[in-house]
């Protein structure tokens, strides 16, 4: 190798060559001759091989070493005649000498610390403690030996600075060894010494450091330098404290945390999707509330002051009642909480609010709003889900990084240790459920048959829905009075049946199905939707059924009106026409019965009764038999906590399906309710609390503790179709069925979105109306559907190819790993074989020679392809050793010294190199012994030069 | 002298109030002990109760190993300059490299620099304060030694650790400790 260098560096001269050669000669000397010092106390196999190793490494080290020196030298040389060639050639000889005195003396310094290292682990322990000491003096001694040196030198060096002016070369050497100097402190941090040392080298450095570079005039450049670090480290304390911020801004972060700690991921997922429904609905209600409730509420006509804002004399004695307040109807009805309040003027206030523009527009973005989010977070999971983890080292990483260093507070210490505990369990399962080998014939034949059974429970109860509800709409047909209780509660009962015990059935089905935890989770869900599908489809029919009732009932309440009014006026109105009309109290008016408020109020009386039968469910099914099964367990002929009924577990699908449905109902019904947001906000709100709460004290974790998918996207979809079936409905309503006259903010007109055309022909010029009508004619319309289906198509396919691309890359990358280990194991197999033989591929000589001319070789190569190699790591190291080098030779001279585990400390690696994987052929990286710059012996080295 | 290198050491590069607060952290655990002027280099030695009562460690189940890999003699008592290079070593600022270097002595619990399958054990056993069963132990061993061990001899060596640690993404973030 050194040969090579030198060939390559032939046109330099030959007196560089001389040097070069000499000082490597010595060098190896060295080098060997501390191979035998320090393999002396070891067994005659461990000599020859440490000292193969040793020269090995020595070599690498010269190597480097010369390469920068000649390039170095290389620099020199230019600077020099640049100055004018004066001198160069003495300057020359004197720093290769110092460089020969600075390598020696690095050596040293290797030395010492490889008897250090080898005496901690080598020997035993208590002769460690004896060992140390002297070491330490030896230390210290030499320590104090480098001081009078640099002092002896420092002077010489001075005098020699005061005797001739410094000349440019010195300078620039002046300013090369100070660089050093502060590599040297820059990067002191990284070397894995004791603060003893670390202090001592440090020291000296700065003294040299600070005594020369107000020589060079940059003085400045400490203070610089130290103002950029504390910048530094005050930006980091501000990231962090910003991103503390941050997780604190995020609500119920911490109580999600510490139950996905105790109950595992899929238990958090719903909360985690609890808490973005909730924030959905923040914002739904903050549109409905701040563009509709509060301008009608604040400069709309006041209560009283027409008919549809009073409530009627009939029911104004119980108006105030909280049993009428609790059902919505009396002054709740009447107010702004409900669709019947608003009036139609076109604008109200002195802000000219376009009211009944606003209340149509909110009722669409809301929809709009909803369409847009749920489909971008799907987008954006899915993305997530595309890239996926690197779950190479999942387990490793689980075992060195999980636990947090930072956490000093017992509490947070107790959830981090159910946390891991939690996550270890989640990865044995998704280990055990891949590793599950089974009659795959067996497993079919009872999927196809759950699948069957479930399909079978679904037809059936949705037949009998079908039929209850057929026979609901005759009794009703026929009047309601003529039957009994249970004919009248039906549907609900039967809707409530089913939904008790058809779940548990699915649950009975699915554990035939034997699917891992979470898909058999995402077909529990699957199926108990598809139930809940039929209990949506009986409430939408008996809504229908009831808006035409109400229709047929607004028919004759105006007939009777003009009836009324007749006799009000006493057939007077023709002549009367400009008289000052008869004052009534807006309470005796008769009013059409107002559909859209009936349905407002239906929605909302679901919500409330929903929330309160999931808190009674909580606080019954949860709280009091979590009570009973601690308290009673002490007196109870079984064991109560691990028999029958035992803590209950928490029920993920029915919870997350209850918010799902629920929130359907708020998308149907927030049209005719702008309460209805406001109500699921407090719900929501409510709700997190007590279930955390519920959860953490009378839950128990699954027996299996499974892995959420990390997106929630299966819930996502089921709230998408959700949604879609709950703006069918409410879209049917607002475009097919004419408003009630006198009440809302579209009576008088045959449809609710005139408003729209009303509003372009009031308050746009008329250019704009009719580019409206052209831009809205089906013409134009289809091009542009047909254009969005066909973007729609190209982006979905360009996506897929992404998709599959990267799925190929991944494959290749997982192969790649794979052929890796394969490759290593048979290296270690072979050197294992080697192994077991050693005596044959003893001899000590002409190993030494093999290697010399194996490794420059390898180095070469390696520094030739020093990126690809890194990019390939070990493969490339690993067929590079195996092709060059003799297969005797394997186990000594690559990295891993496994085999000889007994005897040789690896540490030699470890401590002589701060971490830094060598294998990585990293070009640049100095192979050698960084603890102090003495490998470079291109430097003029010595402070003792210049002292 | 030694206070005073102490802060040459920190004016460059720690910042001063850190390398004083580790002073005074060191101090306060036992200030009958330690005297406030170190000019004349004591051999203070504080015992490893001392050291493991201290807020930051007292709740991470790896304190003794930590304590033992800066100790002078392994024995988990510390001068102040092993509480100094345990400070800087698990700082934030420390590079990755020297941080992957002492975990992987701290995880090396027998120091036969090697983590065999009875460090893991020990490890997984720390982890979870014994909330596994055996057999859930020695499977998430086996599947550690599995990933890591690049060179298949049943154990991990410092090259394999740092092979693994490296790629962790949020080692750094907890392999540190604020003071």
């Amino acid at each position: 190798m050194p040969k090579h260098e030198k060939s390559t560096e032939g046109n330099d001269g030959s007196g560089d060559n001389e040097e070069g050669s000499a000082a490597e000669n010595e060098e190896n000397v060295k080098g060997t001759d501390k191979g035998r010092k320090r393999a002396t106390p070891r067994t005659a196999r461990s000599h020859g091989r440490g000292r193969a190793r040793h020269g090995d490494e020595e070599n690498e080290d010269d190597e480097d070493g010369t390469r920068r020196a000649g390039h170095h030298r290389h620099r020199n040389r230019r600077r020099g005649r640049a100055a004018g060639n004066e001198g160069s050639d003495s300057d020359t000889e004197a720093a290769k000498a110092r460089k020969n005195q600075a390598n020696q003396k690095s050596k040293e310094d290797d030395e010492e610390e490889e008897d250090g290292k080898g005496g901690k682990s080598g020997k035993g322990k208590n002769e460690k403690k004896v060992d140390k000491k002297p070491d330490k003096k030896g230390k210290k001694e030499k320590a104090n030996k480098k001081k009078k040196d640099k002092k002896k030198s420092g002077s010489g060096s001075d005098s020699d600075s005061e005797e001739e002016p410094i000349t440019e070369e010195e300078l620039a050497k002046l300013k090369e060894e100070v660089e050093e100097k502060k590599k040297l402190i820059a990067t002191l941090r990284n070397k894995p010494w004791k603060m003893k040392k670390k202090l001592s080298v440090l020291k000296e450095a700065q003294l040299f450091v600070e005594k020369f570079e107000g020589a060079l005039g940059k003085g400045k450049g400490k203070k610089f330098y130290a103002y950029k670090v504390m910048m530094t480290k005050k930006w980091m304390k501000f990231q962090r404290d910003f991103e503390n911020f941050k997780t604190a801004c995020i609500p119920w972060e911490m109580k999600i945390k510490e139950i996905e700690s105790h109950f595992g991921s899929s238990v958090a997922s719903y909360f985690i999707f609890l808490r973005w429904m909730y924030g959905i609905n923040m914002i739904l209600f903050g549109l409905t509330f701040g563009l509709v409730m509060v301008p009608e509420a604040l400069m709309g006509k006041p209560y009283g002051s027409l008919p549809r804002k009073t409530v009627p004399r009939a029911e104004e004695a119980t108006a105030m009642n909280f049993a009428t307040l609790w059902d919505f109807s009396g002054f709740a009805q009447y107010s702004v909480l409900f669709y019947g309040y608003y009036n139609n003027q076109r604008t109200i206030g002195w802000l000219k609010f376009r009211m009944p523009l606003s209340y149509f527009l909110v009722g669409v973005g809301t929809i709009g709003y909803s369409f847009m989010i749920v489909i971008r977070t799907m987008a954006r999971n899915a993305n997530d889900d595309g890239g996926g983890d690197d779950t190479s080292f999942n387990f490793s990483w689980k075992m060195f990084t999980s636990w947090d260093y930072l956490i000093g507070n017992p509490e947070t210490a107790d959830n981090k240790f159910a946390s891991i505990t939690t996550s270890f369990k989640e990865a044995i399962v998704e280990e055990q459920e891949s590793r599950k080998e089974e009659n795959i014939h067996l497993t079919r034949f009872l999927r196809v048959l759950a699948n069957f059974l479930a399909l079978c429970t679904l037809a059936g109860s949705g037949y009998l829905i079908f039929f209850v509800v057929r026979r609901s709409q005759k009794f009703a047909l026929e009047g309601l009075e003529n039957y009994g209780w249970w004919e009248r509660n039906e549907v609900n009962m039967v809707m409530s049946l089913l939904g008790m015990f058809c779940p548990t059935l699915f649950d009975v089905i699915s554990s035939l199905e034997n699917y891992h935890p979470r898909i058999a989770l995402r077909w529990q869900l699957g199926r108990i939707f598809a139930l809940f599908l039929g209990n949506l489809y009986t409430f939408i029919i008996a809504l229908m059924d009831e808006i035409n009732l109400k229709l047929e009932e607004e028919k004759i309440v105006k007939y009777n009106m003009t009836i009324w009014e007749a006799s009000l006026y006493n057939g007077t109105i023709p002549e009367n026409s400009t008289a000052p009309p008869i004052q009534v109290d807006p309470a005796d008016v008769p009013r059409g019965p107002c559909w859209e408020t009936m349905v407002g109020q239906e929605f909302v009386r679901l919500t409330v009764s929903d929330t309160m039968t999931t808190y009674i469910t909580i606080l019954i099914g949860d709280f009091l038999r979590a009570v009973f099964v601690r308290f009673f367990n002490y007196c109870w002929c079984w064991d109560l906590e691990y028999g029958f009924p035992s803590y209950s577990e928490f029920d993920i699908s029915g919870n997350v399906l209850g918010l799902i449905f629920n929130q359907g109902m708020i998308w149907m019904g927030s049209f005719y309710a702008p309460c209805l947001p406001a109500i699921n906000v407090f719900r929501l709100h409510t709700s997190m609390y007590l279930q955390c709460w519920a959860v953490m004290c009378c839950n128990v974790p699954q027996e299996r503790v499974f892995k959420a998918s990390r997106s929630n996207n299966f819930y996502m979809a089921m709230l998408l179709f959700i949604l879609f079936l709950s703006t069918l409905p409410a879209v049917y309503t607002i475009v097919s069925i004419p408003p009630s006259f006198d009440c809302g903010p579209f009576s008088g007109k045959t449809r609710m979105f005139e408003v729209i055309s009303e509003t372009l022909e009031h308050d746009f010029p008329s250019w704009f109306g009719k580019v409206f009508g052209y831009a809205s004619n089906p013409g134009l319309i289809l091009p542009f559907i047909l254009l969005m289906v066909l973007s729609i198509y190209y982006l979905n396919a360009t996506s897929k190819s992404y998709k599959e691309a990267n799925l190929e890359l991944k494959k290749k990358l997982q192969s790649q790993a794979e052929e890796n280990k394969r490759r290593n194991k048979q290296k270690a197999q072979k050197s294992n074989e080697q192994e077991e033989n050693p005596f044959e591929t003893e001899p000590p000589k002409p190993k030494g020679g093999k290697q010399d001319e194996s490794t420059p070789n390898q180095d070469n190569k390696k520094g030739q392809d020093g990126n690809e190699s890194k990019k390939t790591g070990q493969p490339q190291e690993a067929s590079s050793s195996q092709v060059l080098q003799h297969p005797s030779l394997a186990p000594s001279n690559h990295y891993p010294p496994q085999s000889q585990a007994g005897n040789l400390p690896p540490p030699s690696i470890a401590v002589t190199r701060p971490p830094g994987p060598r294998r990585y052929g990293m070009p640049g990286y100095p192979p050698g012994n960084p603890c102090f710059p003495g490998p470079q012996p291109g430097m003029p080295r010595g402070p003792h030069n210049y002292r | 002298m030694h206070i005073c290198c102490l802060l040459n050491l920190s004016s460059v590069e720690k910042q001063e109030d850190t390398w004083d607060g580790l002073f005074y952290r060191y101090r306060d655990l036992a200030p009958q002990l330690v005297p406030l002027d170190y000019t004349d280099k004591p051999a203070v030695t504080l015992p490893y109760e001392l050291i493991a009562s201290m807020p930051e460690l007292k709740d991470n189940p790896f304190r003794q190993r930590i304590a033992e890999v800066f100790s002078e003699h392994g024995d988990g008592n510390m001068t102040l300059d092993n509480f100094l290079d345990m400070f800087s070593v698990l700082s934030e600022m420390a590079p990755r490299d020297l941080k992957a270097y002492y975990a992987f002595k701290i995880y090396d619990f027998n120091n036969d620099d090697y983590i065999c399958k009875s460090d893991l054990e020990k490890t997984v056993n720390k982890l979870t304060r014994n909330e596994l069963t055996p057999e859930e132990v020695s499977l998430v061993c086996e599947k550690v030694i599995y990933e890591a061990d690049v060179d298949n001899d049943g154990k991990l060596s410092l090259e394999d650790f740092q092979h693994m640690i490296i790629r962790a993404p949020d080692f750094l973030s907890t392999f540190h400790i604020r003071i």
